[in-house]
């Protein structure tokens, strides 16, 4: 027994040795504040000199602008789901709203020559449209709650998507065709950091955390004179917003867009990967769509069992670490300087108050 | 009028069909406060093992129901006892993304052996009564009494059955009647087996109706299915009950006498208007909340 031991310890704390180290770097990424304008700037240069020189091939470069509008989708919904602690089941319904509201600018209202110069105004008039209806939406939410409201975001994804299919303006159940490929990648780039630093900033505000004593209790929150309801609107216009940006992104990438694809399949999948990346964190919804985006295409070998592993993993993940990769927790350097000096301080002021009386 | 009377009794199909799989997510709910989001596709894998049980294995209509039943009802308690609970402790929307994967999951699999629409023969000799102009098929006939059936037994098992009535026990209080000595994982068992063997039930008439199945033939259906044990107030029986009626009997109409394509909008209009108006769904109530 002895002597069998002394062989078989070695590869494992090799193996151990290796996990520490691993875990030191993540460690390392994770808490270094001067990663952020680094990945910004790296970011941005290497988006706009990947399509020029063809760094990578075309295909790749879908892959990362799926990337960046799924990340927008996640953070979005996150703002909901993870931050609110409501249930919206209906997210594909805004991007729905997003992506005819652009594609209809693209393809019926704006000369061609001018489509490109007019793309970031079409994203925003897309994300804008989407806001209103998000609008909408909120007002159900000021009264109901948990199971009933995940209700309501989904009969609202049934009408937008029955109201699309009976207007034969926009091709009804035909959709449209042709859309103009204007998403590139520098602006994937661009709405992907505004809309993780709008709802990372909208998050850490005042606004944000009623959202987040919403989830803990809402009656509380209510009663220490936070706005529920106003704060709710704010958090469902937001969330509404971005997915609509995405949505206009999506559009002008797939080049064509129908009732079809924005279904409840293509909201699941958004929720998948907010739960995936953990709820409550900005971190995990954007490793949470990357991993999920990045897995799907690795899989792409495995042919029709690719969708069936894929679910599997979910369900594992989901059973050994419920809370997601990241969840409720966040790298250090997406948490706004300011707060991150909050904590320090609090943090001193407990140590102090509770370790032996100086002053 | 006639016509009325004709969409009637196809409202009353397709309702007892939604009733049957709307009871499914409202048992489940009563006793875990959990959403099964797989019990949609569980409808569909009934109607596929119906698909198997009457081609592969030549048996006539109600063998097929059985093992079709008794096959998915298995199922159900597997998916139980692997997926939901390890996660019975854990925050209650992991459980309802770990029901979403295994819903995909289901779909995704029956998808690779049946990546077609599959064409379910005629089990049972379908004769077709005229009466006052209206035609009334010996299959809705046998679809209507059998789903009847089934909920009168469903509800006499919950009121009557020593089963039924720790059924109702757990959903009344999960942490202190277990300490009662009533086995809380066997009746989560039966609840799952009762439940998703009326799924199955489900899928088989449902294939028999309309003898073309497809592996996602159950996320409309089951989304559908759970809206009517909301309407009905979920968790409550009788509700998921007439919930699924009312939804039957709404789609059909507004199909029947406006542009069919206005179906879905209309119906979920008017769930809106429903949860306005009674928040809590029509025989639900609402939960006092504490601070």
């Amino acid at each position: 027994m002895i002597m069998d031991n002394t062989p078989s310890s070695t590869p494992v704390s090799k193996g151990h040795a290796l996990v520490q180290q691993l875990k030191m770097q993540w460690d390392r990424i994770a808490n270094n504040r001067k990663v952020f304008p680094i990945v910004l700037v790296v970011g941005f240069i290497l988006s706009i000199l990947v399509p020029r020189f063809g760094l990578v091939n075309e295909y790749v470069q879908l892959i990362i602008i799926y990337i960046g509008i799924n990340i927008i989708l996640t953070t979005s919904l996150n703002l909901i789901n993870g931050y609110m602690g409501e249930f919206s089941v209906g997210h594909a319904g805004f991007m729905a709203v997003g992506a005819y509201v652009s594609a209809i600018f693209t393809t019926k209202l704006l000369p061609e020559n001018l489509l490109a110069a007019f793309f970031p105004l079409v994203v925003l008039a897309g994300g804008i449209g989407a806001a209103l209806v998000g609008l909408l939406v909120s007002v159900p939410s000021f009264k109901t709650r948990g199971d009933y409201l995940a209700i309501v975001t989904l009969a609202f994804n049934m009408i937008v998507k029955s109201v699309i299919e009976n207007i034969e303006a926009i091709g009804g159940p035909r959709g449209i065709p042709g859309i103009a490929k204007l998403t590139t990648l520098p602006w994937t780039f661009f709405w992907t950091v505004l809309a993780i630093l709008v709802i990372r900033n909208f998050v850490y505000s005042n606004y944000g955390r009623g959202v987040q004593s919403i989830r803990e209790d809402e009656i509380a929150s209510d009663l220490m004179g936070v706005n529920t309801n106003k704060v709710k609107l704010l958090a469902f216009t937001l969330s509404s917003f971005f997915a609509g940006v995405a949505g206009a992104l999506f559009a002008h990438v797939l080049q064509f867009i129908s009732p079809k694809v924005f279904d409840i399949l293509k909201s699941t999948d958004v929720l998948i990967m907010v739960y995936l990346g953990g709820i409550g964190s900005i971190t995990g919804s954007i490793l949470g769509a990357t991993a999920y985006t990045v897995l799907l295409e690795v899989l792409r070998p495995f042919g029709m069992w690719r969708m069936v592993l894929m679910p599997l993993m979910l369900v594992l993940l989901m059973i050994f670490r419920p809370r997601g990769i990241m969840g409720m927790s966040e790298f250090r350097w997406l948490i706004p300087g300011f707060d991150l000096y909050a904590i320090k301080y609090w943090r001193r002021k407990k140590e102090v108050s509770s370790g032996t009386p100086t002053s | 009028m006639t016509y009325f009377f004709q969409q009637s009794l196809n409202a009353l199909q397709l309702g007892s069909i939604y009733a049957l799989i709307a009871l499914g997510y409202t048992m489940v709910y009563g006793i875990l406060t959990m959403i099964n989001f797989a019990h949609g596709d569980l409808f569909m894998v009934g109607a596929f093992f119906t698909f198997i049980a009457a081609v592969y294995l030549g048996l006539p209509f109600v063998p097929t129901l059985v093992v079709s039943m008794i096959v998915v009802g298995l199922l159900g308690v597997l998916i139980e006892r692997v997926a939901y609970r390890p996660l019975r402790n854990a925050p209650r929307v992991s459980a309802v993304i770990t029901a979403l994967g295994v819903g995909l999951f289901l779909e995704n699999f029956t998808l690779v052996f049946y990546p077609y629409p599959q064409h379910i023969p005629t089990l049972i000799q379908n004769t077709t009564w005229n009466i006052a102009g209206v035609s009334i098929s010996s299959l809705q006939i046998i679809i209507i009494l059998l789903s009847i059936g089934l909920m009168v037994m469903l509800d006499l098992i919950v009121r009557k059955t020593m089963v039924g009535m720790a059924m109702r026990a757990i959903s009344w209080d999960k942490a202190i009647i277990p300490l009662m000595g009533v086995p809380l994982n066997l009746i989560v068992s039966a609840t799952f087996a009762l439940g998703t063997s009326l799924g199955a039930a489900a899928g088989t008439m449902y294939a028999l109706a309309f003898p073309v199945i497809d592996p996602y033939m159950g996320i409309m259906i089951g989304w559908k299915a759970f809206i009517s044990a909301v309407v009905g107030g979920i968790g409550n029986i009788r509700g998921a009950m007439i919930g699924g009626f009312i939804l039957g009997t709404v789609e059909i109409m507004v199909a029947a006498f406006m542009p069919s394509t206005y179906r879905d909008f209309v119906a979920f209009a008017l769930l809106l208007v429903l949860l306005i108006f009674r928040p809590y769904g029509i025989l639900g109530k609402p939960r006092p909340q504490k601070v």
